[in-house]
């Protein structure tokens, strides 16, 4: 008997890498030929785009002007007020890292190394510019460090990102009449700065108001009900460039001339509806895919229905619309170039800008769009590749 | 004598009454005047044919469905369209599915731990021991931080025992527990509901399982087309049913 259960059997080991080619590529004759194609394809183009990239590109404008591209107009001598935004952020992310790890290590690490990189970058810079670059893996590492220590608590962590998110707005702002913290008007905002803000106030502001809007839409209460639905029916049926021209150039002929609303704020705003009718349609959705035999057994145990939403539909119903909402992020990220249209030199605005400041960059608008698209496609492929892991680790135990 | 006397007069030890019990599904008509009361400590098994309303009725018992005629009582409170009254049901009263219904999202132990800690307000601590306790008494305490995706069948209907019993109710309620089960798992909830059951629970269950019926219930109620065709001890039930309609249904059942 004994001889019977002592013989394990193991599945067939995996090809090795040879046979791996033929069986994927080298199948077939057409397979073959598919394969060399394609392999003289790709090397054309790669020997096109990286000659022209290396040698024919002329990246004067975009490297002349990185700090217009970074901040805009903000004033050089305040400059200190971004980096240590950007010191805080970096701090966080370590921390992050210690406590949480997985998918926030990839982020710190990168994070880090970008940084790094740009202190020693060939490029003009001053050298306390190229320390405060310096200065950010420093920073990470003794953010990992402190995650060691008690204060290494989710609690503190989500805390510490909240509280960052309120002292950047007050460091970018300033205070009125301090002198160590002058006002900055927000007309001189710009750049990748802006297009951050912009982005992420939308994101984090538009999430709640959406979730609410979801729920409103299916509450049994007709008044609420309507209006819900009224709201998210007329705000999917216009563009965004007319929302924020309403936002920004209509919505103050009614106010009064007393509250005059900021400009980026007005962008703001927009954005932020917009965003949520969205929003609310993607979580709806989520909702509807909730088991009806879940509610029933949430009312069976005694919970109310604040709390069936709260622990027992909303957590299910948000996992699996991840995909959706994070999708709807990038796009709200890109749809920031459009505030370009109230006025705001977001970071497309900037490259327009750029170009108009010399007269030989004046035909080199293929490089500076290439740079933007590269900027807009690292942050883009960051927020998706956070959503793919996400869901992996929230996954857990899902059939 | 008016309504309200008779409800009254009916109580006694009595843990639910229901009178003249009706529900329409728009225009089907599924309970046709259900009068059943069920004593404390009492285990009623009811079976009949599938579309006969038997779920449903029990599902009006803590108003997952809701009836539009007639007056249900449990443990002294009647039930009405107030959400307290009907909250403060649904904690005396638990109930146990044929899917299961487990939280996916949730590992067992906050499966069980949720509703006592937020319904009954209890300390984490007194939550999570009790639900060890519970988990110990359905067999499998070293299943509490798995995910109910990672358990089998069998295991899944254990765990939603221990999350009905851990709010601590004065009833418990089985909609079909082992239909959705493979034949060998069926034991296993089997034994543990017949153990709730010696234990004193004042149960009604749905079921097909006839063996369970036989020894475990105090009556057998059979269901038919939203009436109540013919109720009984489980001895004259098999051996004597009176209604055509009940033999019919013990032919089919118990020659399969």
């Amino acid at each position: 008997m004994s001889t019977v259960s002592t013989t394990v059997v193991r599945p067939p080991s995996p090809p090795g890498p040879v046979r791996w080619l033929k069986k994927n590529l080298f199948s077939t004759w057409y397979n073959t030929l598919l394969t060399v194609l394609a392999a003289v394809v790709v090397f054309f183009v790669l020997r096109g785009v990286l000659t022209w990239v290396l040698f024919t590109a002329n990246w004067a404008p975009v490297t002349n002007s990185l700090k217009l591209f970074a901040v805009g107009q903000y004033p050089p001598d305040q400059l200190w007020r971004v980096g240590t935004i950007l010191f805080m952020v970096s701090f966080l992310f370590g921390l992050s890292w210690r406590v949480w790890g997985g998918t926030v290590r990839t982020f710190a690490l990168t994070l880090a190394i970008v940084l790094g990189v740009l202190s020693v970058l060939p490029i003009s810079m001053s050298l306390t510019l190229r320390l405060g670059f310096l200065a950010n893996p420093v920073l990470t590492f003794i953010g990992y460090q402190v995650g060691r220590t008690p204060i290494g608590k989710s609690l503190w962590v989500v805390l510490g990102w909240l509280l960052s998110f309120v002292l950047t707005i007050i460091l970018l702002t300033g205070v009125e009449g301090a002198n160590w913290l002058p006002r900055v008007e927000t007309g001189l905002w710009g750049g990748l700065l802006l297009t951050f803000l912009l982005a992420l106030v939308g994101i984090v502001a538009s999430f709640p108001i959406g979730v609410l809007l979801a729920l409103g839409r299916q509450s049994s209460l007709p008044v609420l009900k309507a209006f819900c639905i009224a709201f998210i029916e007329i705000v999917r049926g216009v563009p965004l460039v007319t929302i924020l021209f309403m936002a920004s150039i209509i919505l103050p002929l009614f106010l009064p001339e007393e509250v005059r609303v900021d400009r980026v704020l007005r962008a703001m705003m927009g954005m932020t509806l917009f965003a949520a009718a969205y929003m609310a349609e993607n979580i709806r959705g989520g909702l509807q895919a909730i088991p009806l035999g879940q509610v029933e057994a949430a009312k069976a145990v005694g919970l109310d229905g604040f709390q069936i939403m709260l622990f027992i539909v909303l957590p299910q119903a948000l996992r699996l619309v991840i995909p959706a909402i994070v999708g709807q992020f990038i796009a709200l990220f890109m749809d920031t170039t459009l505030a370009v249209i109230v006025g705001l030199m977001e970071l497309l605005a900037v490259g327009r800008a750029v170009l108009e400041i010399n007269v030989e960059w004046k035909l080199l608008n293929m490089e500076v769009y290439i740079f933007i698209a590269a900027v807009f496609w690292i942050f883009n492929y960051a927020m998706s590749y956070a959503s793919r892991h996400l869901e992996m680790a929230l996954g857990v135990g899902e059939r | 004598m008016t309504e309200g006397n008779a409800i009254h007069s009916s109580i006694g030890d009595n843990i639910i009454v229901c009178r003249d019990v009706h529900k329409w599904f728009d225009d089907f008509h599924v309970l046709r005047g259900i009068s059943l009361t069920v004593e404390r400590q009492e285990v009623v098994v009811i079976c009949g044919p599938s579309g006969s309303g038997k779920s449903t009725f029990i599902r009006t018992i803590n108003r997952l469905e809701e009836h539009q005629r007639g007056d249900i009582i449990v443990d002294g409170i009647e039930l009405t369209h107030d959400i307290r009254n009907i909250e403060a049901i649904r904690r005396e009263v638990g109930m146990v599915f044929q899917q299961f219904n487990l939280f996916p999202h949730l590992p067992v132990l906050q499966n069980i731990t949720l509703a006592p800690i937020w319904a009954r307000k209890w300390p984490k601590d007194k939550a999570e021991e009790v639900a060890m306790q519970l988990l110990e008494r359905v067999g499998i305490p070293e299943q509490a931080h798995k995910y109910p995706g990672q358990l089998s069948g069998g295991q899944q209907q254990r765990v939603a025992i221990a999350r009905a019993l851990a709010m601590q109710p004065k009833i418990m309620l089985f909609d079909e527990p082992t239909s959705a089960l493979d034949p060998e798992m069926i034991t296993e909830v089997l034994d543990v509901m017949r153990e709730l059951a010696y234990s004193g629970m004042t149960m009604i269950v749905v079921t097909h399982e006839m063996g369970f019926a036989k020894e475990v219930a105090n009556r057998i109620v059979f269901f038919d087309e939203g009436n109540i065709v013919e109720q009984d001890t489980p001895e004259e039930f098999f051996k004597n049913p009176k209604e055509e309609r009940t033999k019919l249904f013990l032919s089919q059942i118990l020659t399969h």
